[in-house]
């Protein structure tokens, strides 16, 4: 059995809540404790309220969970919104010296610290994060050691720093677990080597393995990330990382260094990828590699800069304008943006086109334990067909038409192997025949050309594979990151005697359509996705034929829960065709709602 | 395309047989032959050189030439240009594009290219029209000017695009004009072989849609500064005493002075135009400004940069990098 508990850090930005959820974090996987952390935030530096989720358990987990059992308060600000959603069991820390909690809700232990008395009347404020968590650290049963080693980590060459934090966290630790009842749930320390990671780093690091030598990005969050990475591992990594004024620049660079043999990479959210799309018709017509990153975030336009949406999926499938063949590839987990990078620079290189990831917010931003051995994959890189000497050929063309639709790339360099590319339609040695009176034939053969390549594309896929209750006649299907929550979902209703699977996609375009078909033909399928619209469940429908029998959605900008999925699907059971759930807990709302708010709004259409 | 390797390398060996469909007259085609001759007087092996071009009929340069080549994008031939050479500095790299794409929809990118000194060439075609299209305003057209294929007359001032590079940091800036064939190679040439980022702005006459600034309004003599004098209309700077080489670009009042110069003779209106080079300065280009971050691009460009061994394997170390994430 899985022990967990999911612990809340309330404060304002610049409050420090996010280095004291670092330690929390930090000081877990050093027990061997698997962590996911994700943190609902503002767009601002300093003020504001920020919500640090952490879910540690003993076992690995895949998602943010849904309740949470014990709070740090940094301000009043964060007792007023989150106290009310605790319940019984939960512990409640904060600065008694501050902080007013008001009443509490049934079962729920108050731990007030007082703090002035703790850490001295001439510490630093920061100092109170430092003593509420070692009370935390106490009161979830740690060794006080765990905490202390991360400050010698954090704090290597500041040995005055260490000894501050030390001291106060002790006296934290010290008082609480002398006044205050310990938590309910003891977490079982595992072996475990853990590191913890951002998705945006895994994407990075899986971008760096598989060769990225040049990386063009224009700062977007939450994108971000990834710029911040490169930029301060390009040295050592030899990775070309340039800053470009606008993400039409970044994208046409990127092409640009593709189209030399670089393995490039550019990243951005919808704004930024809505300038890049004109590129990425080029780099299909071109035929040039280039992956591109898109990490949604909440749209549309400015939207919603810091929350969770899968809302991308049409303008990914739709950006830039005529037919031409693209990769789409949207990750399942922070650990599959690692497989994912390594995954499109082949499909890139192979298949000579776009290939464009759609990351997202709750991947990216969100962080959680891997064990080191996730590294170790085999993989090969495969640079498709190219050619990079002068194999004596006379009569090289860049475009030739073959059976497979691709043609031997040349590197510009090779002697005798001149080319060249147009983002106008050209023939098969690269000419312009955007001019000429007309010309179908040769439009035609090279549409089909370039069409044909992505015929052999499914086959380098890892194949679909039903989770859950295979032999089960629902089947919840998702796209992305929501694979986490889902998986999650289902399980607990496999438990509770509910006969559901779960089929997650993480290729979408091309699309396994006979497999998908093989799979849920006859079947209930409940598509389940961040988004209004149904976009993923559209795609379903188009690519495969498959109408979603009912539907779940969550567009509220905060990410899903397994408890969400698990409701809105009984929901459906029930006879729902439409289940739009919304997170209501008091903390996500201003004003505050009175009382507490679990779920769903179901709807039928 | 094979190539049509001969030795000693002619400015046949830099044409390709496709056909050619400017208008009669068109001054693109002076910039063709110039460039032409300019990377056979260099020696240039063509598979290592390689012509970008935007959208326009300028763009049109890319397909008669016997290089390697890339038609980009309208406006952007700029970044394409800056991230080719970027993955291969070894690469001989010549942009080219009209004055729409260049100074209109380019223009962030115009600006931008200029911070960053990235080796290559820049030649612009500067008709005042977007010829392609039909002849609209471009940018470099003056206020109240009316070309026979505009319907009123031009409500914007024109851009001034040395003056812009001027201040946008271009560190070798001239001019010159289409049907000028000496001058404009010699400009060519020293725009190539100058080591840093060149913007080269050629006054080009489009027969067409232009009937403003034709070839004869720019052969034409108009009044000097004596009584009764004529003097050529298009006159070469450098040939009368004008030196915008910056000799120690340490020495900021050299620098300085050279710059205002420069700016003074960049926003030069009048009768006459000037041409030949504005300003000039060594600064480090892109390639050892990078190499100086980067050290492993000393050794090898990014697009040969190893990162598989012989069995396919990335050779990437990321060890040290993920024990950052351990604790
Ligand atoms: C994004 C985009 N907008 C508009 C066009 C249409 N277009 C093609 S060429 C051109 C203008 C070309 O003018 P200029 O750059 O001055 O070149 P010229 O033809 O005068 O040589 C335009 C507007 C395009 N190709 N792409
Ligand atoms: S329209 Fe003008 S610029 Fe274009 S080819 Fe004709 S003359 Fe040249
Ligand atoms: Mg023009």
């Amino acid at each position: 059995m899985a022990n967990e508990i999911i612990v809340g850090i309330g404060g304002a930005a610049g409050d420090g809540g996010a280095s004291t959820g670092d330690n929390l974090a930090q000081t877990s996987a050093r027990q061997g404790l698997h962590v996911y952390v994700y943190t609902s935030y503002q767009s601002l530096i300093r003020g504001g309220h920020s919500w640090i989720r952490l879910r540690i358990s003993d076992t690995k987990v895949t998602n943010i969970g849904d309740q949470v059992s014990a709070m740090i308060a940094l301000n009043q600000d964060s007792m007023d919104r989150h106290l009310q959603e605790m319940k019984a069991g939960a512990i409640c820390i904060y600065n008694g010296d501050k902080v007013k909690p008001g009443k509490a809700p049934e079962g729920v232990q108050l731990c007030p610290l007082p703090v002035f008395e703790l850490a001295g009347k001439d510490a630093l404020p920061i100092m109170q994060n430092t003593v509420a968590l070692g009370a935390l650290v106490g009161l979830l049963g740690y060794d006080f050691q765990a905490l202390s080693s991360v400050f010698e980590h954090t704090f290597k060459k500041k040995p005055q720093v260490v000894e501050a934090n030390v001291t106060a966290a002790k006296a934290g630790f010290d008082f609480a677990v002398k006044t205050y009842k310990k938590h309910g749930t003891v977490l079982k320390k595992t072996d475990a080597k853990l590191a913890m990671v951002h998705g945006n780093n895994i994407l990075a690091m899986g971008a760096a393995n598989a060769g990225c030598k040049v990386y063009c990005a224009y700062p977007m969050s939450p994108a971000t990330g990834i710029l911040h990475w490169m930029a301060s591992h390009g040295k050592d990594l030899g990775i070309c990382v340039r800053q470009v004024e606008d993400e039409i620049g970044v994208a046409n660079m990127a092409i640009g260094a593709g189209q030399m043999g670089v393995r490039s990479m550019c990243a951005t959210s919808g704004g930024g990828f809505a300038l890049m799309t004109e590129a990425i018709g080029m780099a299909g017509i071109m035929e040039t590699p280039v992956v591109m990153i898109n990490v949604m975030r909440g749209g549309p336009s400015t939207g919603l800069p810091t929350k969770q949406e899968q809302g991308d999926l049409n303008q990914a499938i739709g950006a830039s304008q005529g037919d031409f063949p693209r990769i789409i590839i949207a990750p399942t987990s922070i650990a599959d943006c690692y497989t994912v990078m390594e995954e499109s620079f082949n499909l890139a290189e192979k298949y000579q086109c776009p290939v464009l990831v759609l990351s997202d917010l709750l991947m990216s931003e969100g962080h959680c334990t891997l064990e080191a051995s996730f590294l170790d994959r085999e993989f090969k890189i495969d640079r498709g067909e190219l050619i990079l000497e002068d194999d004596g050929d006379k009569n090289y063309y860049r475009y030739k038409d073959t059976p497979s639709g691709i043609s031997p790339r040349v590197i510009p360099g090779v002697p005798n192997h001149l080319y060249v590319s147009a983002t106008d339609e050209h023939d098969e040695d690269g000419v312009t025949i955007s001019d000429v009176y007309t010309d179908p034939i040769t439009r035609k053969k090279m549409v089909d050309k370039r069409a044909r390549k992505m015929e052999g594309v499914v086959k380098d896929y890892t194949p679909l594979k039903l989770e859950g209750d295979a032999s089960s006649n629902t089947v919840v299907v998702t796209y992305g990151s929501t694979w986490g929550a889902a998986s999650e979902a289902v399980e607990r209703l496999n438990k509770e005697g509910v006969k559901v699977a779960h089929l997650s996609f993480k290729y979408l375009v091309p699309f396994q359509e006979k497999e998908a078909i093989a799979l849920l033909k006859g079947k209930k399928v409940i598509v389940v996705e961040m988004n209004k619209a149904g976009q993923f469940a559209r795609h379903l429908r188009a690519e495969a034929g498959i109408t979603a029998d009912a539907n779940v959605r969550k567009y509220d900008g905060e990410p899903f829960e397994p408890k969400h999925i698990v409701e809105g699907i009984k929901e459906v059971l029930k006879g729902k065709n439409l289940v739009e759930v919304q997170s209501l807990e008091p903390g996500w709302r201003t004003p505050h709602p009175p009382g507490p708010g679990v779920l769903s709004t179901g709807s039928t259409h | 395309m094979a190539s049509k390797l001969q030795t000693p390398l002619t400015v046949a060996a830099y044409k390709s047989d496709v056909h050619n469909d400017w208008c009669p007259g068109c001054g693109d085609f002076g910039i063709l032959q110039a460039v032409q001759q300019s990377f056979a007087e260099l020696g240039l092996p063509p598979w290592e050189s390689m012509v970008f071009a935007g959208i326009g009929c300028s763009g049109k340069v890319f397909n008669y030439m016997a290089t390697h080549g890339v038609h980009t994008l309208h406006g952007r031939v700029l970044p394409f240009a800056v991230g080719a050479k970027l993955a291969n500095p070894n690469l001989e790299i010549v942009a080219v594009g009209g004055d729409g794409d260049g100074y209109g929809i380019g223009a962030g990118h115009f600006v931008h290219a200029g911070r960053r000194n990235v080796d290559m060439a820049y030649i612009v075609m500067t008709n005042e029209v977007y010829g392609l299209t039909k002849g609209q305003a471009s940018p470099t057209l003056g206020r109240g000017q009316q070309t026979k294929s505009l319907p009123l007359p031009n409500t914007n001032d024109a851009i001034q695009p040395l003056a812009l590079a001027l201040s946008s940091g271009y560190t070798w800036i001239g001019r010159s004009y289409a049907f000028d064939g000496k001058h404009l190679k010699e400009m060519i040439k020293k725009a190539m072989q100058h080591k840093g980022m060149a913007l080269l702005d050629v006054l080009q006459p489009c027969p067409t849609f232009n009937d403003l600034h034709t070839t004869e309004w720019f052969n034409k003599k108009v009044k000097g500064a004596g009584e009764n004098e004529m003097v050529p209309r298009v006159f070469n700077i450098n040939e009368q005493g004008y030196n915008g080489s910056v000799q120690d670009p340490t020495n900021l009042d050299e620098v300085n002075t050279k710059r205002t110069k420069a700016f003074e003779m960049a926003n030069f209106r009048g009768e006459r135009i000037p041409v030949g080079v504005f300003y000039e300065i060594k600064l480090p280009t892109y390639d050892e400004r990078m190499q100086a971050q980067v050290p492993m691009l000393k050794q090898y460009a990014p697009a040969t940069m190893p990162y598989q061994d012989a069995s396919h394997l990335p050779t990437t170390d990321l060890s040290k990098v993920y024990e950052e994430y351990m604790f």
